[in-house]
């Protein structure tokens, strides 16, 4: 049998498992920002963010979090990162460069980082072994 | 008879496709990546496929959030490459054996498989990039060597399928393909992984060790593999590391003991720890 007690991943420290519940509270953000994966969408959103906006019936912390480009607001705010990323390639951010913002080490210091082996498990399996969370 | 020959299991990390692209697979940034696939592209011209069935997952580009198939298998008689929102990758449009996609839909369903059936579809840098790691650059006008059956796997929102119904969908898929009446050599492909976080605090989380156990149970054994939980994926290899659940399709369409051909592991390609087997069936 499957493992269908409430959500043994929570534990999973700096991590959003985006789950049906994350997919709801997200779901007018994430279509937000897959609408930015077409040339006429990025070009309307570039030409007037606000009322771009408009269309899609998000919160307003949602709608703050997109307008200042807050990456890690947007995940607490059920974001998933393939779409958010539409937002960050948008911004000419990619992957990479994202995940510096994200963990706020850098650009620089995440790359170097990913250069030498990546971050590693030890110390990073739960919570508990994290002071902040 | 159609027949499987072969499964290659590969990273698709967007970042390679993007090297390829732009001509900067000799910097030494990307030098060690592109090596160990130099012995798969020798290898891709001897074996010749007829047909690659390729395991991958769509990145939010063919599918937003409005319809999330668990299984969503190519039917359609092609396949363009998709704007991901930096433009459309400069590579040929994926050519579908559209008869022997119909056949495998309907033999998957009387088989219990419920897979959602797609007449169009286009395709991102999970399906585009192990294609070009194989078989190295080829012209946007060009075509690529083989006919391609994209099945397109939900990991982005939780749960993705278990490993052990994406293993057992691959035996599904051997027998449909077993069962086919034209002389055919068939490639599978599970794609994605290994390590990688690409979001939120702990991002950039690699677990090389995990990844070679891994790759040891590919070759070794698949039903090891087949019964690793979510909660271990997700824990031990980052949020996206559960893509590599897609490899169990392809090891369960081979014959459970293989003969492993080549074996290439690197850290890093952007975010992710890039992982590469080569599995033959042995008749």
């Amino acid at each position: 049998m499957a493992d269908r007690s409430d959500k043994p991943y929570e534990d999973i420290p700096g991590t959003f498992v985006f789950d049906a519940d994350r997919s709801r509270e997200g779901y007018h953000l994430n279509q937000f920002c897959i609408s930015l994966r077409l040339q006429k969408n990025r070009e309307a959103f570039n030409a007037g963010e606000e009322a771009y906006l408009d269309k899609y019936p998000m919160t307003a912390e949602q709608r703050e979090a997109v307008l200042k480009r807050d990456w890690n607001r947007l995940l607490e705010l059920g974001g998933n990162i393939y779409y958010t990323s539409k937002l960050a390639a948008n911004d000419g951010i990619n992957f990479q460069n994202l995940a510096g913002l994200m963990t706020g080490m850098g650009v620089e210091a995440y790359r170097d980082m990913m250069l030498h082996g990546g971050r590693p498990i030890e110390g990073n399996r739960s919570k508990s072994e994290w002071e902040e969370e | 008879m159609a027949r499987i020959t072969a499964g290659v299991g590969c990273s698709h990390v967007p970042a390679i496709g993007v090297a390829m692209d732009t001509g900067i697979t000799d910097e030494p940034y990307w030098q060690p990546v592109f090596d160990g696939f130099k012995k798969s592209r020798e290898w891709m011209k001897q074996q010749n496929p007829d047909v690659i069935f390729l395991v991958y997952n769509d990145h939010c580009t063919a599918f937003d959030a409005s319809c999330i198939p668990t299984f969503a298998l190519g039917c359609a008689a092609e396949f363009t490459p998709a704007d991901e929102g930096w433009g459309p990758r400069p590579v040929p449009v994926v050519k579908n054996h559209q008869k022997l996609a119909s056949h495998i839909a309907q033999s998957l369903v009387l088989d219990e498989f419920d897979i959602t059936i797609m007449n169009e579809m286009e395709v991102d840098h999970g399906l585009t990039v192990p294609l070009s790691v194989m078989y190295g650059e080829v012209p946007q006008d060009g075509e690529w060597p083989a006919l391609v059956i994209p099945l397109a796997v939900n990991v982005v929102q939780y749960p993705a399928p278990t490993g052990n119904r994406c293993y057992n969908l691959g035996k599904a898929i051997r027998r449909a393909i077993d069962a086919y009446d034209e002389d055919l050599n068939v490639m599978i492909f599970g794609t994605g992984g290994m390590s990688h976080q690409l979001q939120y605090k702990r991002a950039g989380l690699i677990n090389a060790d995990w990844d070679n156990r891994f790759l040891d149970m590919m070759a070794n054994d698949p039903v090891a593999a087949s019964q690793i939980k979510h909660v271990e994926y997700l824990r031990e290899t980052g949020s996206e590391g559960i893509e590599m659940v897609m490899w169990l399709v392809m090891r369960g369409a081979l014959d459970e003991k293989v003969t492993e051909v080549h074996r290439h592991y690197h850290v890093p390609a952007s975010n992710t720890a890039v992982g590469h087997i080569i599995l033959e069936n042995h008749d």
